[in-house]
């Protein structure tokens, strides 16, 4: 791809910890990607508008506060109903082992946790982007 | 429908995915605009400049929300600079207008530099054009924030608003050398703060040395984050505005603008074409060697490289 991926990295919901998403988008950055930060406190709703302006590949999301079950598929399903099929959906955060197939069921295509090397993050993302 | 047809029927996704074929370069993006381009001039164009950390997204925000109020249809650029080393970019100016993220009339877009110079992005004018056919009657364009340079803003944006803080110190002196010349209308924003007539007042001073301008900016004091004086601040753009439809000025801007844009384009195409001829049989580098070792002077070299176009 001669261009660089475009990935918006979302907090959804009330969760106040920014850190890890602030870590997964300065990586993203440094592997040569546009990240699109939005800021603490997004609803479902802001998060897909915003997925759409920007027009970016990758919908990646930082949850610590145990709303990962409600929020997650919430934004997929919205994406959805706005016809966009063809963004990665990836999440990551405080999120138990127990809740991650359901997770993966729901169409968010990976999951990772506290302790993930950022470098497997941006492995992910480049391999499995779905647009050219 | 094409992607033509849903941007005039005002889908955002297609205004979006527009957008980023201009971005990669895509030559049927360049395509739809010779087509829809006819449709574009009906847009007014403000650029948002000023040092970084200024306000400039915090006040665009809380501008665009007042012309909201009458019910008009705004567009966003935000444009932040790209690491020339990765190419990445971390675009941060969203973060700041969370308050029109769900409102239906207003579109946002976030753009690297990539690579640029002068304080925006390559498809920067081409993203004008695209919001403007998708019926903004306002186009906000957030620059990089300034240094001396990044003055490119002034080819596109009908008024220019720069924004400055109380208390800058030696920056001042720095925009003074290069980028007030720019500015159709002075915000100072963060006027909470204490500082903000004793930086009124530098302005003022420094537009008296400017008596030959025909037209003084306003300088007004704002603070976004309290939405304070907003509209005393649209009524300074458009009172530029109106007084460059009246003198004549406006027109003359936007002409003035699209020989910019267009000499602008050949260049690229030009030296693109160069280039392409340049390097059959290794000419480009046998020319550079050539004067490396001074057996031809640089200036013989250019003619020989223009006559490439010739034959
Ligand atoms: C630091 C911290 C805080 C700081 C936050 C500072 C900040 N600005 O972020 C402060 C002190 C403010 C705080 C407050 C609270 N916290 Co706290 N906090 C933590 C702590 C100790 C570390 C989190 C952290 O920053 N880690 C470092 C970053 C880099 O790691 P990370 O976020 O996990 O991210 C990595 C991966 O998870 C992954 N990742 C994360 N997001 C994403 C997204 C994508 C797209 C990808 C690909 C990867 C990815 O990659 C990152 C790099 O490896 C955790 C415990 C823990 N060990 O996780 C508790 C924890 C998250 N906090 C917790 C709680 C309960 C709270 C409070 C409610 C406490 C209270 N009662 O007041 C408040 C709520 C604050 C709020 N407004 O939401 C609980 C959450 C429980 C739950 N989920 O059920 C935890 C798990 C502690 C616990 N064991 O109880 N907290
Ligand atoms: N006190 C005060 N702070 C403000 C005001 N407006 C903006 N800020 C703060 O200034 C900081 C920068 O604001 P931004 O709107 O991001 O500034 P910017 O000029 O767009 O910044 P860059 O795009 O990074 O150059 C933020 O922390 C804002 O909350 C204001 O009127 N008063
Ligand atoms: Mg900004």
């Amino acid at each position: 791809m001669n261009r660089p991926i475009r990935v918006l990295v979302a907090k959804p919901g009330l969760d106040g910890h920014d850190r890890g998403a602030k870590v997964i988008a300065r990586a993203l950055r440094d592997a040569g990607m546009e990240v699109i930060y939005t800021g603490l406190r997004q609803t479902p709703e802001q998060i897909v508008e915003a997925a759409i302006q920007e027009d970016v590949d990758v919908v990646a999301m930082s949850i610590l506060s145990g709303a990962h079950n409600t929020l997650f598929p919430k934004v997929v399903n919205l994406l959805k109903e706005r016809g966009v099929t063809d963004r990665l959906i990836v999440g990551g955060g405080v999120i138990p082992d127990d809740d991650i197939p359901f997770l993966i069921q729901s169409g968010v295509e990976a999951i990772f946790t506290p302790g993930t090397s950022t470098k497997d993050v941006v492995e992910f993302i480049t391999t499995h982007v779905k647009r050219q | 429908m094409n992607i033509e047809d849903r941007l005039l029927a005002g889908d955002k996704i297609a205004c979006a995915r527009l957008i980023s074929m201009l971005e990669n370069n895509e030559k049927e993006a360049e395509e739809i605009l010779k087509k829809l381009y006819h449709k574009t001039g009906k847009a007014y164009i403000i650029g948002v400049t000023g040092s970084p950390g200024a306000g400039k997204s915090t006040l665009t925000e809380k501008m665009a929300k007042k012309l909201r109020e009458e019910g008009k249809k705004i567009g966003i650029l935000a444009i932040d600079p790209t690491s020339p080393f990765t190419g990445g970019a971390i675009l941060g100016d969203r973060i700041r207008m969370t308050d029109l993220s769900l409102d239906e009339g207003v579109f946002i877009r976030s753009m690297g530099t990539r690579g640029n110079l002068g304080g925006l992005s390559k498809a920067t004018s081409s993203a004008i054009k695209v919001l403007d056919i998708f019926g903004c009657d306002y186009i906000f364009v957030e620059t990089v924030g300034v240094g001396q340079s990044e003055i490119d803003i002034v080819k596109m944006a009908d008024t220019v608003l720069m924004v400055l803080v109380p208390n800058m110190g030696d920056d001042i002196q720095a925009i003074k050398a290069g980028t007030m010349e720019i500015a159709d209308v002075f915000a100072i924003n963060k006027s909470d703060l204490d500082g903000a007539d004793k930086t009124k007042l530098e302005i003022e001073m420094n537009l008296d040395l400017n008596e030959n301008k025909d037209f003084r900016p306003k300088v007004v004091k704002v603070s976004a984050i309290k939405n304070k004086d907003i509209d005393t601040l649209l009524e300074a753009i458009f009172e530029h505005r109106d007084y460059q439809m009246k003198t004549g000025n406006y027109e003359k801007r936007r002409i003035n603008n699209a020989k910019q844009e267009l000499l602008d384009l050949a260049k690229e195409d030009l030296i693109n074409l160069i280039m392409k001829k340049a390097v059959e049989n290794d000419f480009l580098n046998t020319l550079v060697n050539e004067v490396y070792t001074r057996k031809k002077d640089p200036y013989t070299a250019k003619e020989e490289l223009l006559n490439l176009l010739l034959n």
